[in-house]
């Protein structure tokens, strides 16, 4: 019954992420956590993936969790799952789209939503770079808190933050481009 | 019927050429729905893109179902979606299957390493940008805080806390209100 269960993880996923691709991130966590299905290091690097195909980040997450899940049947029902909710409440919303626009309870409710989502995205990215960036064997092995984050994961780290953030003619690239470029330091610095 | 396969092509095309989702697919959607095919305005499409942010689901699939509905009514809809996910159901699935056969390769390891670190700098982007154009009140910057202590020290599914903030918005209001009196 692995198919029902992923039809419904994600149909839940659909209703209740609230702002995009990476607003998936801590429901898909949750799922992971819950299932066993992905480790949170996997769903890292299906966010990567992600980025760097083409399709939305939300779908592209959902076809890999599917795959992962429950091979090509999984891909098709992770899918369509995270899709429906959309597609059925913005068919409704269009009927009436100037109702809806100017409802003050709508939007009222959504004035507490979006720092909410916004919560939720940012405690996701709190334990992905507490599983990413922190190197909690080596710290626990030595009991020295230098040994917490690797140095070269600083660096690296530093360096993405500054052509994404403070370099204007960099900023702006596609972060495909910054992917690649990661992958190549990676390999570079032997990191693993 | 001839229409619905141009919509689910159309979209096809749209979800193959775009990187990145929802607004990365913008500018693909001013040339083959507005220029084009002329099936919405670029000011219905923005308006398309305030609702599709603020409702539940992801962007490019809100935004593909009210074109195709606005278009060609339900069925329309759920052309332009299927057209709109279908390159990424097909992508992934290649992707995957290949992934899985080299997971083993020590630089496909070292690689994914530094792809980690990448991915943690683009959340904090996207993070900071999230926090800049939605935590901007005393109520917000509230809301904000709560649910983030919460998430890390309450197991419950992140639904509940959406659900939780809608009321605690319209709570807010009604004391607001009150008080006003």
């Amino acid at each position: 019954m692995i198919y029902l269960q992923l039809f419904y993880e994600f149909v839940k996923t659909g209703l209740f992420a609230i702002g995009g691709g990476l607003a998936t991130l801590p429901f898909l966590q949750e799922i992971g956590g819950r299932t066993a299905w992905f480790t949170d290091l996997e769903l890292a690097d299906m966010v990567a993936i992600s980025e760097s195909t083409p399709g939305s980040i939300g779908m592209n997450m959902a076809s890999y969790v599917g795959y992962k899940t429950a091979g090509i049947p999984g891909v098709i029902i992770a899918t369509l799952a995270l899709a429906a909710p959309s597609v059925i409440i913005i068919i409704i919303i269009a009927r009436v789209l100037q109702r809806f626009r100017s409802s003050r309870y709508v939007n009222l409710a959504f004035e507490g939503i979006r720092p909410a989502s916004t919560a939720l995205i940012t405690s996701a990215m709190l334990s992905i770079f507490a599983l990413c960036l922190l190197d909690v064997s080596a710290f626990r092995a030595s009991g020295s808190i230098l040994d917490l984050v690797s140095f070269k994961s600083a660096a690296l780290f530093a360096v993405l933050w500054i052509f994404t953030n403070a370099v204007k003619p960099t900023k702006k690239l596609h972060p495909i481009v910054f992917i690649a470029f990661s992958a190549a330091a990676g390999i570079a610095l032997g990191l693993n | 019927m001839r229409e619905l396969l141009i919509l689910v092509y159309t979209f096809f095309k749209i979800g193959l050429f775009t990187f990145g989702g929802g607004y990365a697919m913008l500018p693909l959607l001013e040339r083959e729905i507005v220029d084009k095919h002329g099936w919405a305005s670029f000011g219905e499409l923005s308006d398309y893109y305030a609702i599709g942010q603020c409702t539940p689901g992801i962007i490019a699939v809100n935004v593909a179902t009210f074109i195709g509905y606005k278009h060609k009514g339900v069925l329309g809809g759920i052309a332009a979606t299927l057209g709109l996910i279908l390159p990424s159901m097909i992508v992934i699935t290649i992707v995957a299957g290949v992934l899985d056969i080299f997971a083993q390769n020590p630089y496909v390891i070292s690689a994914f390493a530094g792809i980690r670190i990448c991915v943690c700098v683009l959340i904090l982007n996207a993070s900071v940008k999230f926090i800049r154009s939605t935590v901007k009140d005393v109520f917000s910057f509230i809301i904000f805080i709560v649910v983030l202590i919460c998430t890390i020290f309450l197991d419950l599914s992140p639904a509940v806390f959406v659900i939780f903030a809608a009321f605690a918005a319209l709570i807010f209001d009604k004391v607001r209100q009150v008080r006003a009196k």
